[in-house]
């Protein structure tokens, strides 16, 4: 489904070890991975087994907090928000697959906060974009890439668990 | 026509009756149900979707429970819940119905929750609106005379679903006054929409609807026959009015034929489950012994209609 106009691709597994470096030596030991459904909850599981220490892995959907409710309403799928440890006080490393507007972040931190007061929150991204509405940022990227606006950045995961990056027309336009 | 409950897009916009509801609709209302069961759990007990809207019940017709699960479910999503106990102040001044909806579109309601003793009340006030194009105001119906009360059916749904995973195989008794029950009839609904092979009725034939076979239903007069092998039991509510009329002979009576005792319910299957909409009349319809023990599902029937009254409003509000 790439488009000729489409740049070079990053390999998702590459990305994937390449943010995992940047995270072992900065990362707390006991810092809870929380991704965000679906691509994000992938990756977060996959880093718990790659980074040293003890990471709780916890999952984030954040359909009842998005910002275009009022525009598109609720579609189906929304799936059971769970954070199997305690959110009051603890170190969390939000985990997304691709970071654009900053939308999805904002939504998963005021979720975040409905569960308590973490110490600290740090974000975590396969693939940051660019083209931020929001001032939000990433403490660790795997990857960089540059696309257009009516272009989605993809990431599945095939039956075996590896992970694959594609650039998708905008859904619904 | 099209169905007043749909848009332009086949979406949910009023919630009136499951009667012709596409299956599809039914799964999503109850797939949505299913992840807003746990935000009881959370130390915010709730979710902001519906943050700044205004929901009005409209409450015609007395229930204190149905009216406090819906403001419960209401403000889960955040919405500001506004009660109106109508009986005691427009409709004694003379107002009708439709003026006392309009007043209050004026005041900038989002949502109305109706319940009303006359059948069809909340599909008139969901036709009025929108037929005044006023499609950003959506209708909630909480119970409408004999009719309809189709998010008592849906939260039937989310249990059986629940505890038994699938409709395909089931086989489904509804037991007692199925004549006066708008539960019993939403649930018919929505059990043949979903692929019951099997539902059953069991009453005495003056509790009965004429003709309920119609609906694609089994009728049984014999309380074991028509237990014999079920996997859900859902008792439905005497009402002590109906042994004033000639109906019924008495409660006693009834009791012996069409109360749920452990003894009846040993003809179902081992792992059924037991169901009532409530309140209860204990030793009328159900024995305690059954309504307290081990197959009853009673008491999270109620918490589950917290979700799916949370899932129908997050849905119709949003299209």
């Amino acid at each position: 489904m790439s488009t000729p106009a489409s740049p070079q691709i990053p390999d998702a597994e590459g990305a994937l070890v390449a943010l995992a470096e940047r995270m072992r030596a900065a990362v707390a030991h006991d810092a809870a991975f929380v991704g965000i459904y679906s691509g994000g909850a992938w990756l977060a599981e996959r880093l718990a087994a790659m980074i040293p220490g003890d990471h709780p892995v916890g999952y984030i959907d954040v359909s009842y907090y998005r910002d275009d409710y009022a525009k598109s309403g609720l579609k189906g799928g929304a799936k059971r928000t769970e954070l199997p440890f305690d959110v009051e006080g603890a170190t969390i490393v939000l985990v997304d697959d691709v970071l654009y507007t900053g939308r999805s972040v904002r939504a998963a931190v005021n979720e975040l906060f409905d569960f308590g007061r973490p110490d600290r929150i740090e974000l975590a991204v396969l693939v940051d974009r660019g083209g931020r509405e929001l001032p939000v940022q990433a403490d660790y990227v795997g990857a960089r890439l540059v696309v257009a606006r009516e272009l989605s950045v993809v990431l599945s995961k095939d039956p075996g668990g590896t992970l694959s990056l594609a650039v998708e027309p905008l859904a619904g336009n | 026509m099209r169905n007043p409950q749909l848009n332009a897009n086949g979406e949910l916009t009023h919630l009136l009756t499951l009667e012709g509801l596409p299956a599809d609709v039914i799964r999503q209302i109850l797939d949505t149900a299913e992840p807003f069961a746990s935000i009881a759990e959370r130390e915010v007990k709730k979710v902001p979707l519906l943050r700044g809207k205004a929901v009005f019940n409209l409450f015609f017709e007395n229930s204190t429970r149905t009216r406090t699960t819906f403001e419960i479910a209401a403000k889960r999503l955040s919405a500001d819940v506004i009660n109106l106990n109508i009986g005691a102040s427009s409709t004694s001044k003379g107002e009708t119905l439709l003026d006392t909806v309009d007043n209050l579109v004026a005041m900038n309601a989002d949502m109305f929750v109706v319940r009303h003793s006359q059948s069809g009340a909340p599909h008139l006030i969901a036709a009025h609106l929108n037929a005044h194009k006023r499609t950003h105001v959506h209708v909630v119906n909480a119970g409408d005379g004999r009719h309809a009360h189709p998010t008592q059916g849906l939260l039937d749904l989310y249990t059986i679903r629940h505890y038994k995973r699938e409709f395909h195989g089931l086989t489904v008794a509804i037991v007692g006054d199925v004549l006066h029950s708008r539960v019993a009839r939403s649930l018919i609904h929505g059990l043949t929409t979903l692929g019951t092979p099997e539902v059953r009725v069991i009453g005495p034939r003056t509790l009965l609807p004429t003709r309920v076979e119609a609906l694609g239903v089994r009728v049984f007069s014999d309380m074991r026959e028509g237990l014999a092998g079920c996997d859900v039991v859902v008792m439905l509510r005497l009402q002590s009015e109906r042994m004033k009329g000639a109906l019924l002979p008495s409660a006693g009576e009834y009791f012996k034929h069409y109360g749920l005792t452990q003894d009846k319910l040993a003809a179902a299957r081992p792992d059924v489950i037991v169901m009532h909409p409530g309140p209860m009349n204990r030793g009328v319809e159900i024995d305690s012994a059954v309504a307290d023990g081990e197959r009853s599902v009673i008491l999270p029937q109620v918490t589950f209609g917290i979700a799916v009254r949370m899932a129908v409003m997050s849905i119709i509000a949003g299209n």
